[in-house]
């Protein structure tokens, strides 16, 4: 597969580690913060620690859209489904998250009209064929996955589709990592950043995170080489004591994003004021919702919502986790009661997450970890 | 209760992750259905049962095929219903004489797919020199059978080239795979037509007779445990394995044979190959000294080409199956827990 | 976060330029091309980032060669160090 077996090259890969090694000071004692989902799974499943020395340590970030949406706004999804009209369509990655009645899958097994879908182009061409049913998309994802709801709502509004709808739950990257950044007792050196959120909103938005607080981030994108080749970028720029954005992933990220989508974006969405995110609180200007030329497909506003808060089981540590606060192996309920088979936090059940990432591809001799992951 | 009909089932209802071939398919046969349902002759949940009629020792199967759409690209559900209980006897060491197929029709289903289905069971049955003997039918009212549902009940004579059972398996042992892995279960999942993929592939579904037949004439005394790979994939296969027999399988990820296709879909969809269905293959442990023998023999019967050596049982991690990359870097391939789901991120 | 995957572009639709077929390794999907349209129309054998549907970045041949090229200078005269101090990347 043309880019992606050269960014697979062994030799290449041993080369970038002994790089690697060479550049990581014995004395000292990194710790990276590798925001998105999807770089927390490719490390796991490359096992890409493996290669690391053992004063690189990867802090998993709150990156992955699945595990930061709390359980009310599933419940929230879910009852919508209980109207007999409705047509619940929703990702993959969603079918197995728990709500407080189980998952949308249980659901479906129960009898719920929930169906997968691998685009929300599908749930639109439903809604086509199906002109008695109400189709609802439920959206999720970072600033990657807005646009492709943004188009498709254009053409919903094009067509004059009456029965099809958005349950939103977009949300923005860049409040995700200013959260981390002003926890307290927060120590990251640097940022491995966000490679397909960064096709989208380009590099600029993360200047902020050089100039005011230091740290060094480079876009990257997902294959092993492109991950080793970050971690190259940003150990040069920590052992000259500088701090930029750099773009390793220059290959398909634009620096200044993807206009296009952006304006699409533009004139579908608009900020809510808040949005709960799961372990990170009540955060604003964070999240999307549809803005008034699209409320007529506002699952929110043709439907009524519960909209109930849900805490998560107070023994549950997936805010510490999602923080990277603490390693998935180091909550209490980790491979216990909570595992990818009966996930008790959404971070088990996204392939993403970092406890499923590790639950299912780190190897564990007795209660510890391989390699760096810093246990 | 004794201990062995003890039921570890906390379930409240059947999902369709109880038939996916993974975890929860584990737990509920293991935790309700053997309990509950299945006597003391049984051996340990293999792909057959072995039966002993005063002295004579037979294989005794059966398999469900449920299975939508029923025509798809290399095959039908007659196909997997012939070659699917062909398989389970072939890799329980045993040579299939007479099979028992149940049809389950459902009402509105038309004659001349019902014609079809019976003549590629028939078709099937004579290339892999099985006889079908008898089975059942019933319809049920429209929407109740996907088309048709068939069930395969299988009988063979054990086959004395060789002993299969996860006690045998040692560490050193090797791991032979008969060929490419995903090209049923991506097929099925093309051939639904809910995503708009379109790729040159077609189902593996065959009887593995001949290339068994190879193996155990080549290296019978070596095999120690196999397995056909079906729902659930190679990875569950050998994670039972690891479980059942307390070691480590530890595979090498270039070995392991998959089509281009294949891979393209799974990276699209974000599925792992080693978790998807295969219906003509098996999975096989082999003693070190005969490995070399085993894949020869394999390679050199009818449709064995692709086969494999993958990998290796080591002693740890225990219970566990590792993968290791070309580059050095070692993951855990887990069992599926459900049904393998597609992601987009 | 996301799965996006690089796919060639095999077709594409004059009447309907909003739609392009893309291919992975023998695998075809018809894709929304919307978000990488600009003044340099789109031609059969382009590289297109794929995600839930639509191509998302136009892949640079440029500078994917020229990370390549960076990628094959890293760390090898150390790389022939490490082995000789046993490292052992090989093992498998």
């Amino acid at each position: 597969m043309k880019y992606v077996d050269e960014f697979r090259d062994a030799q290449l890969i041993r080369q970038a580690a002994a790089e690697i090694r060479k550049l990581a000071r014995p004395d000292k004692h990194f710790r990276l913060m590798e925001v998105c989902g999807g770089h927390t799974h490719a490390i796991y499943r490359f096992a890409l620690a493996d290669l690391l020395p053992g004063n690189i340590e990867l802090v998993h970030g709150p990156g992955c859209p699945v595990c930061v949406l709390p359980m009310g706004r599933v419940d929230d999804g879910l009852s919508l489904a209980s109207d007999p009209k409705v047509i619940l369509t929703v990702f993959g990655d969603m079918m197995r998250v728990p709500g407080r009645t189980g998952t949308p899958l249980e659901h479906k097994a129960r009898g719920a009209d929930i169906r997968m879908v691998y685009s929300p182009l599908d749930a639109l061409k439903l809604a086509r064929e199906n002109p008695d049913r109400e189709v609802v998309f439920f959206a999720i994802g970072f600033e990657t996955t807005a646009p492709s709801t943004a188009l498709t709502l254009r053409q919903a509004r094009a067509l004059g589709l009456r029965n099809f709808s958005v349950f939103c739950n977009h949300v923005t990257i860049i409040p995700a990592i200013r959260a981390i950044l002003d926890s307290p007792g927060m120590r990251i050196d640097a940022f491995i950043g966000p490679g397909h959120v960064s096709t989208v909103i380009g590099c600029r938005p993360y200047e902020f995170i050089t100039t005011r607080y230091g740290k060094p981030l480079v876009t990257s994108g997902f294959e092993p080489l492109d991950v080793l080749q970050s971690i190259v970028m940003i150990l040069r720029q920590l052992d000259s004591g500088i701090a930029r954005v750099e773009n390793q992933y220059a290959r398909v990220v634009p620096w200044e994003g993807n206009i296009p989508a952006l304006k699409a974006l533009a004139e579908v969405f608009e900020l809510r004021p808040y949005f709960e995110w799961r372990g990170l609180g009540f955060i604003s200007q964070s999240a999307l919702r549809l803005n008034d030329e699209y409320s007529e497909w506002d699952a929110e506003k043709r439907f009524h919502v519960p909209g109930v808060r849900v805490t998560d089981p107070k023994a549950a540590q997936c805010g510490e986790v999602l923080k990277g606060v603490l390693k998935p192996h180091q909550c209490k309920l980790f491979g216990r009661e909570c595992t990818p088979e009966k996930p008790v936090g959404a971070l088990m059940v996204s392939s993403e997450g970092a406890c499923a990432a590790f639950h299912n591809y780190a190897v564990r001799t007795g209660a510890t970890t391989a390699a760096s992951t810093g246990s | 209760m004794p201990a062995s009909q003890q039921i570890r089932f906390a379930d409240a209802q059947i999902e369709m992750a109880h038939g996916a071939g993974g975890k929860a398919s584990r737990r509920l046969i293991e935790g309700l259905i053997a309990p509950l349902m299945i006597g003391p002759l049984a051996n340990p949940l293999g792909d057959s049962a072995i039966v002993d009629v005063e002295g004579v020792q037979l294989a005794f199967t059966a398999d469900s095929f449920v299975v939508r759409p029923l025509r798809f690209p290399g095959g039908s559900i007659g196909d997997l219903a012939v070659n699917g209980t062909v398989n389970d006897l072939a890799v329980s060491g045993a040579r299939p004489v007479a099979l028992l197929v149940t049809l389950i029709l459902e009402a509105g289903l038309s004659a001349e797919s019902l014609e079809m289905e019976l003549r590629a069971i028939a078709s099937a049955a004579l290339n892999a020199g099985v006889t079908v003997v008898g089975g059942d039918t019933k319809v049920v009212e429209h929407g109740k059978a996907d088309g048709m549902y068939i069930t395969t009940a299988g009988i063979g004579a054990l086959d004395n080239r060789f002993v299969c059972s996860s006690s045998l398996v040692r560490p050193g042992d090797k791991v032979l795979l008969s060929g490419s892995i995903g090209d049923h279960g991506i097929t099925i999942l093309l051939a639904r037509g809910e995503i708009d993929l379109d790729a040159d592939l077609q189902s593996d579904t065959r009887s593995i007779l001949p290339m068994v037949d190879a193996l155990a004439g080549a290296a019978g005394p070596g095999v120690r445990w196999m397995r056909d790979p079906t729902r659930g994939g190679v990875a569950s296969a050998l994670n039972e394995l690891a479980r059942d027999a307390g070691v480590a399988i530890a595979l090498s990820e270039e070995t392991i044979p998959v089509r281009a296709q294949v891979r393209g879909a799974c990276e699209l969809l974000g599925l792992e190959p080693l978790h998807i269905a295969n219906e003509g293959q098996f999975v096989a442990v082999v003693a070190a000294d005969y490995a070399e023998m085993a894949l020869a023999a394999v390679r050199g019967a009818p449709g064995g080409h692709e086969a494999a050596l993958i990998g290796e049982v080591r002693e740890t991690p225990a219970r566990t199956v590792i993968s290791c990359s070309a580059y050095g870097g070692t993951r855990v391939v887990d069992m599926l827990v459900g049904d393998p789901l597609p992601r987009i991120c | 976060m996301c799965l996006a995957i690089p796919g060639k572009i095999v077709e594409l639709f004059p009447d309907q330029p909003h739609l392009a077929v893309i291919e992975v390794s023998g695998v075809r999907r018809k894709v929304n091309v919307d978000l990488v349209r600009d003044e340099v129309p789109l031609a059969v054998s382009d590289w297109l980032l794929i995600h839930v549907g639509f191509a998302m970045s136009r892949i640079s041949a440029e500078y994917a060669d020229e990370q390549m090229r960076l990628l094959t200078m890293l760390g090898e005269a150390d790389q022939a160090i490490s082995e000789l101090e046993g490292y052992e990347f090989d093992q498998t």
